[in-house]
């Protein structure tokens, strides 16, 4: 998958995917060009044009999925990508996919299109919701009154995609000018009624719906998900059993491998020694590189494996847009948007896609602020220390699996104060550097789907865990690699990690941290997942060498370096609210395409950190 | 036949469109509500504030502030 702005058209002719957002438009991509792509069930998934082939009748296609949208209008920045697109002729068909649950909504957008350019296929999605809605489509009738093809298909199920090459395929080899629609412009309410009063007319008679009261199996749902007493205690058990599947899931998984990959160790520093090689390059490759390696993938792979497909099954159902529909007057009442709150969701995984994915949000102010505060929730890669530390110091490390339903429960609360200190930050933003009222606000609420559970697992286990986890691993082992040679480089007789360490102690026992914790944090800029391995490294390096074969051996570590519980509570805090790490200080910077706005988003966080660490530190110190 | 406002509308009822003023003209164009569309109230979100409604086979949430720029007759 590639951002696409110029398309070689060396390799084929070029097809372009339009659509309203949650018309399974991704689904069809994927589909077509057998690519993974990951699909949501959020407006704006497809944040980017991303592009991928598709061979029919043994010759080559170049597929583009442009971002969901309503219009072409170009009210935000997703319209002007796939307006741009089509505008610039690049694409020698489109194709509009149209959701047949509500077809003459979508028909409005493939009339837009058929303005700019003839060659234009529809295809009508979701053939099989619709059937079970019992809403028929005259796909022929409405053929003939469009003057295009159209072709209906149920992208989940693979049906039809073939009908709907044969359609693009013809449109681009035979070219035709526009049909005979017949389109009354210059009314009074302006050109847009004008085209959604044409979808109406093409859709009357063309349409039959059997059952109009299929709307009714969701509403008694969203009886209870937006309910005005359930809403909130539904989404915060939401979030607390999919920490708590993930804590406990990941228990067992999370040991097995570390205890596999210390074994490694042990076999490597033999291999090594058999080798004969240097001692310094045994030490710098083995407790260096390898163990802090070992460490990331041991911690992180086995929540992420679970975390991120269960995140994605409440995407696939349709539950987070409800969520942002829930909240919403929260983020009203802080003049921003409330879509903030899928943006939000996003960052759970990662914060580089969270910042991507602020494209959304169509009031540029309203976007700035969400790309400011999306460092607020915690990404992936800081769940393994909040998890770790939790449950060392918190839930008991001797106890078993019933210690995760409290260590998920404290994890909850961090994440609730990060949500809580987006909206004070967001808040203060509009008042401050970037003041203004709220702008206009429309969110979908797509209907409830089954989720297609095997492909979550699938989807989110080869695009988000194993990419995030690589992107780590890759940041892991040059960071392995510094600590170590700063740990064992001396001047003047105190080594460079004690040198550093030493000379952040002052500043960092005012945060209730240490030296070595901020320390930690500042080389952990590359990849948030590295600040508890740093810190293990540089404990150890500076004392004695133990095994770390479980968390009671590193939380024995952690308290003869000094640590309490407020320690621990300081390095949480900490780790919720500093700067962004360097992939999404680069996506800031890319989407903002402003240093001012990068440098305010991490100095935002990065202060808000300070303030409250210090604030925590004077408060425990009174308390003890 | 009485003359309201979009945000108005009580969870369940139905209205027709009769004009939308304001900035969300074309927002609102785009998602299919012209002149004479009907509109149904489906539900409020829990604080109040913003309101589903289904257009055109849709569900569409709307806050206060855009829904009161809607005249739609009942």
């Amino acid at each position: 998958m590639r951002d696409c702005q110029n398309i070689n058209k060396k390799h084929g002719s070029v097809i372009a995917l339009g659509g309203n957002p949650n018309v399974g438009k991704s689904t069809l991509f994927n589909g077509l060009t057998g690519l993974r792509q990951h699909t949501g069930n959020w407006p704006g998934k497809t944040v980017a044009t991303a592009y991928g082939y598709c061979s029919y009748d043994q010759k080559e296609y170049i597929v583009v999925d442009l971002p969901g949208c309503y219009s072409l209008a170009a009210h935000s920045a997703e319209e002007e990508v796939a307006r741009d697109f089509i505008r610039s002729g690049q694409a020698d068909a489109v194709i509009i996919v149209c959701d047949a649950t509500c077809l003459e909504r979508n028909l409005y957008l493939a009339l837009q299109t058929m303005e700019i350019t003839p060659n234009v296929v529809v295809c009508v999605n979701l053939m099989d919701e619709a059937e079970k809605k019992k809403i028929k489509p005259d796909l022929t009738a409405i053929s003939e009154k469009l003057g295009v093809p159209v072709v209906g298909t149920t992208a989940r199920g693979k049906k039809g995609l073939d009908a709907l090459m044969r359609a693009a395929v013809q449109v681009i080899e035979n070219p035709k000018p526009r049909g005979p629609l017949d389109i009354q412009y210059g009314g009074h309410d302006g050109d847009a009624a004008a085209l959604v009063s044409a979808a109406e007319e093409i859709c009357r008679g063309s349409i039959t719906f059997g059952d109009r009261d299929y709307i009714k199996n969701d509403t008694k749902t969203d009886r209870f998900i937006t309910g005005k007493w359930t809403a909130f205690p539904i989404m915060l058990l939401a979030l607390l059993a999919v920490f708590w599947l993930t804590i406990t899931g990941a228990n067992y998984p999370s040991r097995l491998i570390s205890s596999l990959l210390f074994w490694g160790e042990e076999k490597l520093l033999l291999f090594f020694m058999w080798l004969n090689a240097p001692d310094f390059l045994t030490e710098m490759l083995v407790l260096g590189i390898y163990r802090v390696l070992a460490w990331v993938v041991a911690v992180m792979l086995p929540p992420m494996a679970i975390f991120f497909p269960l995140f994605t099954l409440l995407e696939d159902v349709g539950f987070l847009p409800r969520v942002a529909f829930n909240l919403d007057k929260c983020f009203k009442k802080c003049r921003a948007c409330g879509k903030q709150a899928l943006t939000m969701c996003m960052g759970f995984g990662c914060n580089a896609a969270g910042v991507i994915g602020c494209r959304i949000i169509d009031s540029p102010r309203e976007r700035l602020i969400a790309i400011i505060t999306n460092n607020f929730v915690p990404c992936n890669g800081r769940f393994p220390t909040f998890i770790a530390i939790i449950s060392m110091f918190f839930a008991g490390a001797s106890a078993g699996s019933g210690a995760a339903l409290p260590s998920a429960a404290l994890l909850t609360c961090f994440i609730v104060l990060g949500v809580v200190t987006t909206l004070i930050v967001s808040n203060i933003l509009s008042k401050t550097a970037l003041k203004g009222v709220p702008s206009s606000f429309t969110l979908e609420l797509p209907p409830y789907r089954r989720p297609q559970i095997g492909k979550v697992i699938i989807r989110s286990i080869f695009d988000r865990t194993l990419f995030v986890l690589g992107r780590a691993a890759a940041m892991a082992a040059p960071a392995g690699l510094v600590i170590w040679l700063m740990a064992n480089t001396a001047v003047g007789g105190v080594t460079l990690l004690a040198r550093c360490s030493g000379f952040l102690d002052p500043f960092a026992n005012h945060l209730g941290l240490d030296g070595v914790i901020l320390l930690a944090f500042i080389l952990g800029f590359p990849a948030n997942e590295i600040v508890i391995p740093i810190i293990i490294m540089a404990y150890m390096a500076e004392g004695s060498i133990l095994e770390l074969s479980s968390l009671s051996a590193l939380k024995q570590l952690l308290t003869d370096n000094g640590w309490t519980w407020i320690t621990a509570v300081s390095v949480m805090l900490f780790s919720l609210l500093h700067w962004p790490c360097s992939t999404t200080c680069l996506t800031i910077r890319k989407e903002t395409q402003s240093l001012k706005w990068t440098l305010v988003s991490i100095l935002v966080p990065t202060l808000a950190g300070i303030a409250v660490c210090f604030m925590f530190a004077a408060a425990a110190k009174v308390l003890t | 036949m009485r003359k309201t406002v979009l945000s108005k509308l009580i969870q369940g009822e139905r209205a027709v469109v009769l004009d939308i003023s304001g900035g969300m003209r074309e927002r609102l164009n785009d998602l299919g509500l012209i002149k004479g569309t009907a509109v149904t109230c489906v539900r409020k979100s829990p604080l109040g504030d913003p309101v589903a409604y289904l257009i055109r086979g849709a569900v569409i949430a709307l806050r206060s502030e855009d829904s009161s720029c809607v005249t739609v007759k009942i």
